[in-house]
């Protein structure tokens, strides 16, 4: 029996994975996966990569103490790993300054990416401007009109923002909307994808950028309290904040996952995102997964209050913990979500992300339940600047 | 013999190149099918391509992204396309169909579903334009117990190597996709697309016809694929875009494609060589 952190075997996650594209891209993949693993086992590419994680995304990020909150809810007590804390103010910025250098190393200048609320976007401008790539970012008409400010931000880092008019004009769009750049311009141009979603190799190279949130947290925690966490808890949309943290505890398996979707406004209306709580097996977007689908296969339209989540299918890695049980998925809605990011505010003085808000409202049900002895940590994938106004809107505020 | 097999050899025999016309089933609603293959058919198309519409077609360009989204909003299904393929080849058992889907269509039926449904529905062929011939084991065990032809595609990026082993997994033709890109009308047939086709035929070596699509519009397309060795042409965005042009008046629609059809076989007889 293989260990779980040495998947992907042969590209898979046990039946998940895999490649499903256009032939046009199967070159690109392959020449992809033999460019990452050569990357990976070269000394000054690790050296050149630790150098900007730490100088310019500043890491590591602190594992913090949620004193307020622990107290408040009276069980367990609650670790955040501040990844709100990251240069742009997500965990996003490990996946692409990591592969804005391959992109770099394969001669690669032109970067096209997709984004959904803009986070991913302009972590990829960011990267690309500091190591003098050309970014361009696909992202739906839908969102650009939710998210003016991340598209603003995008243009100030020197990044070409294509709206996406096809479909529903949001993340699932832009995505299609960049294979199909990709496809075009696959012998100048680098897909940098923003979550462990895609054909293989994407999955495994995002969740190896992103687990270096998980590996801060396993030293963390071991200075902090001299033994590993009992629970770790994440939110997931494609899952790539979840798989970072994850993958270096897959093999300890006394340490408890637990994955948490967007219920949106309540599973049983139909109006959600929770691939891996509410959806079915399919193949999408290159990979074979779980994906919201009616019974034609075809994709639905999702919902969720944090655009960060809306998304249809979910990374092949989750489905495969799902399947085996490694990582438990639940599903958080829209109004828990809101009540987490409002609680974290107040008790802790943090705005998180409306995202990992998610995992927060999970952490606080069960929390009161579990002993004073037990430790859980919630990665807190970003900041909540960006859905100040979402909130208000929610809230029936007028800002 | 396969159909499709026997189609090429009898098209060569006489001297012509495959002329394959795509259409989305359902585009813009489910009776105008039948009788836009009608018109394609009399035309003289020698296969016909259906496509059965799927949500996210990420190999395709904008034209036909459209008709996928009428047919979708024409509450299109799988089965249905089947149906109808199963109609049109009662009226033509001659005229080998093809059914062109994204494989999640096919996986959500279920392998075994799908290829049984087809084989009912006289299909003759599918092409899944996001199915690789690495994942394609256990997809090309059911097609071949229904006989039914697999047909896979090659990309200019595709290296001589790898077409070899596309042409081992592939039955009725190969698909060689012309452009680097997603399907659409072009002007011009590129460097890249004569090259492909030069490199499939020697690989090939005449062990399977070899089809040529992706940007093929024009009766100066055909005559050139052609003459550089092909043996059949694609075309689809254009005529999805006639379709287009004309939504709200059948007669000229199915008059404008019957012109065209015949346009592009004239262009597909060898003889009309230069």
């Amino acid at each position: 029996m293989p260990n779980l952190s040495d998947y992907p075997i042969d590209g898979k996650y046990g039946r998940f994975g895999g490649r499903f594209v256009p032939e046009t891209l199967m070159s690109a993949l392959i020449e992809l996966e033999e460019a990452y693993l050569k990357a990976k086992a070269d000394e000054r590419f690790q050296k050149q990569l630790k150098y900007y994680l730490s100088e310019f995304a500043g890491r590591p990020t602190p594992l913090y103490y949620a004193k307020n909150l622990t107290r408040k809810l009276g069980g367990a007590k609650i670790y955040l790993k501040r990844e709100d804390l990251a240069h742009g103010g997500a965990h996003k910025i490990n996946n692409t300054v990591g592969q804005a250098f391959l992109a770099k190393r394969m001669g690669k200048r032109r970067v096209i990416a997709e984004t959904g609320a803009g986070q991913h976007g302009v972590a990829t401008a960011m990267a690309c401007a500091a190591l003098g790539l050309r970014a361009e970012i696909y992202m739906g008409l839908e969102d650009m009109r939710r998210q003016r400010l991340n598209v603003f931000r995008m243009e100030l880092l020197g990044a070409k923002v294509h709206p996406v008019e096809s479909g529903s004009k949001t993340l699932k769009d832009a995505i299609n909307e960049a294979l199909r750049d990709w496809v075009t311009n696959v012998q100048t141009t680098y897909y940098l994808i923003g979550s462990v979603v895609g054909p293989h190799p994407y999955p495994m190279i995002v969740r190896d950028f992103q687990s270096v949130i998980g590996y801060e947290i396993k030293e963390q925690i071991l200075n902090k309290e001299g033994r590993p966490p009992d629970i770790l808890i994440a939110c997931v949309g494609g899952g790539s904040n979840a798989m970072g943290t994850f993958y270096p505890f897959l093999d300890d398996l006394d340490v408890e996952l637990y994955g948490v979707e967007a219920a949106g406004e309540g599973i049983e209306t139909g109006r959600h995102a929770a691939s891996l709580c509410a959806g079915s097996e399919g193949v999408f977007h290159g990979m074979r997964t779980y994906v919201l689908q009616d019974e034609d296969g075809q994709i639905i339209t999702t919902h969720s209050i944090s655009a960060g989540l809306d998304y249809p299918g979910v990374g092949p890695e989750h489905s495969f913990l799902k399947e085996i049980g490694r990582a438990k998925y639940v599903a958080i809605t829209d109004r828990e979500a809101v009540e987490a990011f409002l609680e974290l505010s107040r008790s802790e003085g943090i705005i998180p992300a409306l995202e990992p808000s998610h995992a927060l409202a999970y952490a606080m049900k069960i929390a009161p339940n579990l002993s004073r002895d037990d430790i859980i940590v919630v990665t807190l994938s970003g900041r909540g600047d960006k859905d100040v106004e979402v909130v208000a809107r929610y809230l029936g505020v007028k800002i | 013999m396969r159909l499709i097999e026997a189609k090429f050899k009898s098209l060569e025999r006489r001297g012509e190149g495959a002329l394959i016309g795509y259409i989305t089933c359902g585009d813009p609603t489910l009776n105008h099918t039948p009788v836009i293959a009608e018109a394609l058919i009399e035309g003289g198309i020698d296969m016909l391509e259906l496509g059965i519409p799927f949500s996210d077609p990420i190999a395709d360009g904008p034209v036909i992204q459209r008709a996928a989204v009428r047919a979708l909003r024409a509450g299109v299904r799988p089965t249905m396309v089947l149906e109808i393929a199963r109609k049109i080849s009662m009226a033509h058992p001659d005229l080998p169909i093809i059914i062109l889907t994204y494989y999640n269509v096919v996986f959500r039926m279920g392998l075994e579903n799908f290829f049984s449904l087809a084989k009912e529905s006289n299909v003759s062929g599918v092409i899944v334009p996001d199915m690789t011939i690495e994942e394609s084991s256990e997809y090309r065990a059911i097609a071949s117990k229904y006989d039914i032809d697999t047909i896979f595609l090659a990309a200019p990026s595709t290296s001589n190597e790898r077409i070899k082993k596309i042409i081992e997994c592939s039955s009725g033709f190969l698909y060689l996709v012309s452009v680097f890109g997603v399907t659409g009308v072009r002007e011009r047939l590129r460097e890249e697309s004569i090259n492909l086709i030069r490199r499939a035929s020697t690989v090939s070596n005449g062990r399977i016809p070899i089809a040529v699509g992706f940007g093929i519009s024009k009766p100066s397309h055909i005559k050139n694929i052609i003459a550089q060795g092909a043996d059949g042409a694609i075309v689809g965005s254009k005529i999805i875009k006639i379709i287009e042009e004309n939504i709200n008046n059948q007669k000229e629609m199915l008059l404008n494609l019957k012109k065209y059809i015949r346009r592009l076989k004239k262009a597909a007889l060898k003889t009309s060589q230069p």
